[in-house]
């Protein structure tokens, strides 16, 4: 197959991609979904003739070239099926968060003037009719899941299999229209529009063209040597660019099956029956799994625990470089079988990485206990550095090159440099076409050359040539003593403690540093249990004096570590406060992608930075919080102000 | 207004069917307290019948009829229009009757789906012998069987705690595994104990919810117990109330919030003798 920048060999689009698979791997599964219990299969033969008759029902529907479909809902190989139809019929899929609230929806359909709507279930359709006045273009919206909807008015709604029935039943009208609007499609036509979660202001409509996702999905595969038998479990939001690069654009690259989990609440088992070779977790997901493994193993029986602690010891010392292929002893190769044997692989086989050959974390830091605890398993997993506007990758660890303060090398074909504040800019073949209706944001962050702001702070690493990310560019200030100020280091070093699961930390031209923390409910709801320490709620627990106590040495710990950093040292936190509540995205606090809102959090919670400030020793706080179902209610809390300790660092003598 | 032969509508456009069953003059007693006297209505199908009343009221003792637990000593019962006799209560599920009670009673050493799938008892044709060969006619039916039990458990969105033994679980869920566990059984009468009992309003919410979906996706029949007013003015297409067991209201939701003698029982009411 010959590879130019044209497209290799007329892969220029999606449906080409999708042909290619149809006839050349048409019996290798291509989709599968846990439904009723049992693993349902569609191969790539089955998948392309669900997605045709779609797309010839779409075309029934009247969808013209250039319109825009949402596709609302959990990952499914429907909805995955609905984005190939739509760039069939030459219309621009537009996958939305399926736990978006109806205004949030409202924004970003009426922004991009989608004609339809293709929803997963009764929640998202209920959400697109509470808007629907608001939508000027709306016109039809596709059910999937019929449950609930039977006495729904259908003027607008049309069940999912019944637009394919018509699509099927119409196909000798319809199918030369089809074939020509595939036949238009090029290397620079629309391949999706995804929305950034929009950690500043209004989410951004991203506009990614073909060349952008099949350059990027061929050059990734090759990193990786990813194959076609490999199996990926899709379980990250669909309108998150990570999981369209995946489970559209590599997986239709490859050829490799993407199974969806039966239900959001079911994925761990999902994932413990599939046995992905390929995996994506944010590093939340590792965190959660190492603490429920963590609080298991304290459950167990003595015998059990003590196999378990030499053998992770064992891991800890040698796995790595077994991984990495360095040299390790003859002894200690034994000792890491045995270990494998006893602990390792069923372990692994418990947390669903048996067959995991690559994998991946992104989007925070992660905490180097925890990257070194899968990796130590044997587990191959690696970090990289993306955005949305890049078509995810920016930079990825090579196998052998991993480490947990870095985020790696550029990958084939991208160019970097930084600015002289720090600020990573980035140029390739992914970069994306525009922000849809936003020419003035779209000049903001690309340049007539290309070259893309990514908004982060960071520099190279001149031993491996690997690059580090410090921070966001814009948080990145300065504190009261005109030393550099940056909030996400000490947030994240916070964070790797099991006990807290969200830090956010202030300082930004103020005297000193001063940090909100959000306790884990399991880890410290665990310890509490075992203490016999009685809690009714989230808000008791959370102001707990011992609670207050272990945070407070936790913040003293990563004072000391801080310290140690010469440039930084002026971060340590001098005073903090557990929140009453743990911040959520349905109160704007934190993106569907779970990242802190730093200016919204200061607006918020202005009363208790002050208090933070002016000394006092508490702070009486009403919060207004909002309910999964949209209703709106208010907790009030007196919150304890703690002082932790603070490393004395002369930073004049350090810096000579 | 009610009482045409053939059903009604409701207000939100379900079309109820012809009665399932008619209770004429119900009277039971214990000894010599009188839990029910002399209590008539019926339920019709595919409609949602709530009986509520203060406590004591002889609302579970009126279910226990319902599902012919209890005999009435006065009094007749009619299921699709034949006067029933005593039954035991295996065959009762085989009339198509299920329900749920007040206190769980599951099996608590297996699984969820085992226990959804006992509710499929009644359909199985099979002999104990060819079951335990597994082979054959045993083995389709099973297969049948278990698709039903699992559109359930997709149904009452219980699939992640499908395989986990019902003792591990928290009161709300094993609430819902009673209710599959009924629905498994694809009763034409639904029986629900107090389905809301001792649950938060999240919970409270949820079951609601799936209670409606059910009549709305099943067409099934239901009559349920409840305490909270609430809930049951929201879920019931017409409700009877009792106080000291007598029927004290019989009606649509409305009719019976805006009645005295409802009003009375559960507010109080001056005794100025």
């Amino acid at each position: 197959m010959s590879k130019t920048l044209d497209g290799a060999g007329g892969l220029i689009s999606v449906p080409a991609l999708l042909h290619r698979n149809a006839t050349q791997f048409g019996s290798a599964p291509a989709y599968r979904e846990k439904e009723f219990g049992i693993w349902q299969s569609w191969t790539w033969s089955q998948t392309n003739e669900e997605i045709e008759a779609l797309a010839l029902g779409l075309l029934d529907l009247g969808v013209a070239e250039g319109d825009f479909i949402a596709v609302i809902g959990r990952n499914r190989p429907y909805l995955y099926w609905s984005m190939m139809a739509a760039q069939m019929v030459g219309a621009v899929p537009v996958p939305l968060y399926q736990d978006a609230s109806a205004e949030e929806m409202a924004y970003t359909m009426s922004h991009c003037g989608a004609r339809f709507v293709i929803a997963g279930d009764q929640e998202q359709v209920d959400k697109v009719m509470e808007i629907q006045s608001e939508l000027t273009e709306f016109e039809a919206m596709i059910y999937l899941d019929p449950r609930g909807l039977r006495k729904y008015d259908s003027a607008k709604l049309t069940q999912y299999s019944a637009v394919q029935e018509a699509g099927r039943s119409k196909r000798a009208a319809l199918q030369p229209e089809m074939k020509a609007r595939i036949a238009k499609l090029d290397y620079d036509s629309t391949c999706v529009m995804l929305y950034t979660s929009g950690t500043t202001g209004k989410p951004k409509g991203v506009v990614l063209s073909n060349r952008n996702v099949i350059e990027t999905a061929k050059s990734s595969s090759e990193f990786d040597d990813l194959r076609q038998t490999d199996d990926i479990l899709a379980y990250l939001p669909m309108a998150w660019v990570g999981d369209f690069i995946f489970s559209v654009g590599q997986a239709l690259w490859c050829g490799f099956c993407t199974n969806c989990p039966e239900s959001a609440d079911t994925m761990h088992t999902d994932l413990r029956e599939i046995g992905p070779t390929y995996y994506f977790a944010p590093p939340r997901v590792f965190e959660n799994q190492l603490t429920n493994v963590m609080i298991r193993m304290e459950d167990a029986s003595p015998m059990k625990k003590r196999l378990f602690d030499y053998f992770m010891g064992v891991a800890r010392k040698v796995g790595p470089s077994i991984l990495d292929g360095n040299p390790v002893s003859l002894i200690d190769r034994i000792r890491y079988q045995l270990g494998e044997l006893a602990i390792y692989g069923p372990l692994k086989n418990t947390l669903g990485f048996s067959r995991v050959r690559v994998g991946y974390t992104a989007g925070e830091a992660i905490g180097p206990e925890i990257f070194d605890f899968y990796r130590s398993l044997g587990i191959n997993l690696k970090q990289l550095y993306g955005q949305t506007e890049a078509t995810v990758f920016i930079t990825a660890q090579p196998d052998g090159e991993v480490r947990s303060d870095t985020v790696g090398v550029t990958c084939p074909g991208v160019e970097l440099k930084i600015a002289e504040n720090g600020e990573v800019f980035y140029r390739s073949p992914g970069v994306f076409v525009e922000y849809y209706k936003n020419a003035e944001s779209t000049a903001d962050t690309k340049d007539a050359e290309g070259w893309v702001a990514t908004g982060d702070a960071g520099f190279i690493e001149e031993s491996s040539g690997h690059l580090r990310i410090i921070d966001r560019a814009k948080d990145v200030g300065q504190t009261g003593n005109g030393n550099m100020f940056a909030p996400k280091y000490v947030e994240n070093k916070l964070k790797f403690f099991p006990n807290i699961l969200e830090a956010v930390v202030f300082g930004n031209g103020k005297p000193n540093c001063t940090a909100f923390v959000n306790i884990d409910l399991t880890a410290v709801g665990n310890w509490a249990e075992r203490n016999n320490i009685a809690y009714a709620s989230y808000q008791e627990l959370a102001g707990h004096p011992e609670v207050l106590a272990t945070i407070q040495s936790h913040v003293e710990e990563v004072n000391a570590s801080v310290a140690q950093d010469v440039m930084l040292s002026d971060c340590q936190v001098h005073r903090f406060v557990v929140l009453h509540k743990q911040l959520d995205a349905d109160d704007g606090e934190l993106t569907r992608t779970q990242k802190v809102r730093r200016r919204i959090i200061e607006e918020k919670f202005s009363d208790i930075i002050d208090a933070m400030y002016d000394g006092s020793d508490t702070i009486s706080t009403t919060t207004e919080v909002t309910y999964e179902d949209g209703r709106k209610g208010a907790i009030s809390a007196t919150l304890d102000i703690r002082d932790a300790a603070v490393q004395t660092v002369n930073s004049q003598i350090a810096a000579q | 207004m009610l009482d045409q032969a053939d059903g009604y509508m409701t207000a939100d456009g379900r079309q109820i069917g012809p009665v399932v069953m008619e209770m004429k003059n119900i009277t039971l007693r214990f000894g010599g307290v009188e839990a029910i006297k002399n209590i008539s209505f019926d339920i019709r199908e595919g409609e949602v019948r709530a009986i509520i009343g203060p406590n004591g009221a002889g609302k579970s003792s009126m279910l226990n009829v319902i599902s012919g637990f209890y005999v009435p000593q006065d009094g007749q019962v009619l299921y699709k229009g034949v006067q029933r006799p005593q039954m035991r209560p295996y065959q009762v599920a085989q009339q198509g009757i299920a329900r749920t009670f007040q206190n769980i009673a599951l099996f608590e050493g297996m699984s969820v789906l085992d226990n959804v799938m006992t509710g499929r008892l009644t359909h199985m044709k099979t002999g104990m012998f060819s079951q335990a060969l597994w082979k054959g006619r045993a083995e389709k039916e099973e297969t049948a069987n278990r698709e039903v039990a699992e559109r359930i458990i997709d149904f009452l969105e219980i699939q992640a705690i499908r395989k986990t033994p019902v003792a591990r679980l928290p009161y709300g869920l094993k609430k819902r595994v009673e209710l599959a566990r009924a629905l498994a059984a694809e009763p034409s009468l639904l029986l629900l104990d107090e389905p809301m009992a001792g649950m938060n309003v999240e919970e409270k919410e949820d079951m609601s919810r799936f209670i409606l979906s059910m009549n709305d996706e099943f067409g099934t029949t239901i009559a349920l117990i409840e305490h909270d007013m609430g809930v049951v003015m929201d879920l019931s297409d017409r409700v009877v109330v009792m106080d000291y067991g007598k029927k004290i209201g019989d009606g649509t939701p409305d009719e019976v919030r805006n009645n005295q003698a409802v009003i009375d029982a559960y507010l109080g009411v001056a005794h100025d003798e």
